[in-house]
């Protein structure tokens, strides 16, 4: 289309009707989205972000993720951050492929205020949930070739009034949980904690302690995922969604439940 | 061939300046203006779902008058700009100047255009500084001319002694809710209180969060006059 002169914006700046970011930014800038193909031997590619978790308590969701990056066998960050509010009462984690994954991050938080901030009102949670899967499944080409990036959506269902949990495959399927979901190498360990002592009635600071002690049994059995890091003072981060919002659960209080969790494992090895 | 008929640039540039102008003649004001603790956009607006002011980034505020939907075109369009640049460089370089220039090229380049329709409009883009010294209130006209300045800002039709009453009342000391009585009193030529025509806004920095734009809910602007 051949610009008047004077209207210094392309059409698409100008246009009506859509109020997705991912789908303006594939008009004007295609080269700022996360890439759609890539050399699936690139080392980087290697490069994992390992557990998250999210569980539902009484009056809310927990989610919580591990600090460690690997390359291989090499750990390659002890404090990276893979569980992040996507808005002001969901939270998104990510396992996978790093560089990607905190990309789609990234996009996923734009997408969600610039819908926001477009329509005066923000996105229902199941609204948000399936733009999530939207934006995974643009990764398809690379998920088929064992690059995936995997998300866990949680948060505050305002207008059922309840926490819900959404866990993702590769192609960008969307599974609502009852209970509980995990992502990431280490997941099968942490879900075997999780079933044994998640009860939907827990409070907040059961739910806090199980999400943590998740991660720390998924860091016994997976080298990739970390436990607490007493020596530096890095430990899972955790996020809570209930009726007031997201909030992190500060590290001084992750640090106090983690430590009482390493108390008990002594306390029962030395019993035993 | 028959030759078009002369019509000098003088006469031309003057029909479309009128034609924009009786577009926002008719309608309300909007005062945009620094307050004690961050800006409020205040406007008369019978309606509580077609907005006037809104929000545009983290410390980016909009008001429009004329044609709601070029205001609306524009308003979209600087959000897709601000979030395209946060997103591909930083939150913080985002800025009101880089917007407000490109609401001046693109408003007066449609008033310079042959064949295209002046935008019957008249914008503010009002932007919280990291330090208070830096808030900046712009101010885009339906030729594309702007203004800027920290001093408060009239979209729209007022008289000379109203908006001279704003300027010398709406200052950077004045609590909220004095503020938004004034730009009451300017919008409404009266002191009656009319808290259910008015739809306020305001960039707060001490909001906490990135974000620090908020539209106050009636309830609270109503308890303005309920203090006074």
């Amino acid at each position: 289309m051949i610009q008047p002169w004077g209207t210094m914006l392309p059409a698409p700046f100008l246009a009506a009707g859509n109020d997705s970011f991912a789908e303006f930014t594939r008009t004007v800038a295609p080269d700022l989205l996360p890439p759609t193909t890539l050399d699936t031997s690139m080392p980087e590619l290697l490069r994992h972000g390992t557990t998250v978790v999210a569980l539902k308590y009484s009056s809310g969701v927990v989610v919580a993720g591990d600090r460690r990056a690997t390359m291989g066998t090499l750990i390659v960050q002890h404090d990276i951050e893979k569980v992040f509010g996507a808005d002001d009462t969901s939270v998104i984690g990510v396992a996978g492929a790093a560089g990607l994954a905190i990309e789609l991050v990234r996009l996923f938080q734009t997408e969600l205020e610039h819908y926001e901030k477009i329509e005066g009102r923000a996105l229902s949670l199941e609204g948000r949930a399936a733009r999530l899967s939207i934006l995974v499944r643009s990764n398809l080409a690379m998920a088929v070739q064992g690059i995936a990036v995997i998300p866990v959506f949680a948060g505050w269902d305002a207008v059922h009034h309840r926490g819900r949990i959404f866990s993702y495959d590769g192609t960008g399927g969307r599974y609502e949980e009852y209970a509980f979901s995990t992502a990431g190498s280490g997941d099968i360990f942490a879900k075997a904690t999780l079933k044994q002592l998640h009860r939907l009635d827990m409070d907040r600071d059961e739910a806090v302690q199980l999400a943590v002690r998740a991660i720390y049994d998924a860091s016994d059995d997976d080298a990739a995922t970390a436990g607490p890091d007493l020596d530096r003072g890095i430990y899972p981060v955790v996020l809570i969604a209930d009726e007031d919002g997201v909030t992190k659960i500060s590290t001084e209080n992750v640090a106090l439940v983690a430590k009482r969790i390493l108390d008990e494992v002594t306390r029962s090895n030395e019993s035993a | 061939m028959t030759t078009p008929a002369y019509v000098s640039p003088d006469q031309w540039m003057s029909d479309r300046a009128d034609y924009a102008r009786r577009g926002i003649e008719d309608e309300h004001a909007v005062v945009v203006a620094r307050y004690a603790d961050g800006i409020c956009m205040v406007a008369l607006n019978p309606s509580r779902t077609l907005h006037r002011t809104s929000e545009i980034h983290d410390r980016i505020g909009f008001a429009s008058v004329g044609r709601f939907d070029e205001s609306e075109q524009l308003r979209v369009a600087g959000i897709r700009l601000a979030d395209l640049r946060g997103y591909a460089y930083d939150r913080l370089d985002v800025t009101g100047l880089s917007l407000a220039t490109t609401y001046a090229q693109v408003i007066g380049g449609a008033f310079a255009t042959m064949g295209q329709k002046p935008y019957e409009v008249e914008l503010a883009v009002a932007e919280l500084g990291l330090v208070r010294s830096q808030d900046r209130i712009f101010k885009i006209s339906w030729d594309g001319s702007i203004t800027e300045g920290t001093a408060p800002m009239v979209l729209g039709p007022m008289s000379p002694d109203r908006r001279e009453t704003v300027e010398e009342f709406l200052i950077d000391t004045t609590p909220l809710d004095d503020a938004v009585r004034c730009a009451a009193a300017a919008l409404t030529a009266s002191s009656e209180p009319v808290p259910d025509q008015l739809e306020v806004s305001i960039l707060d920095p001490r909001t906490g969060g990135r974000r620090t734009f908020r539209r106050l809910a009636a309830d609270r602007v109503r308890t303005f006059w309920d203090a006074a």
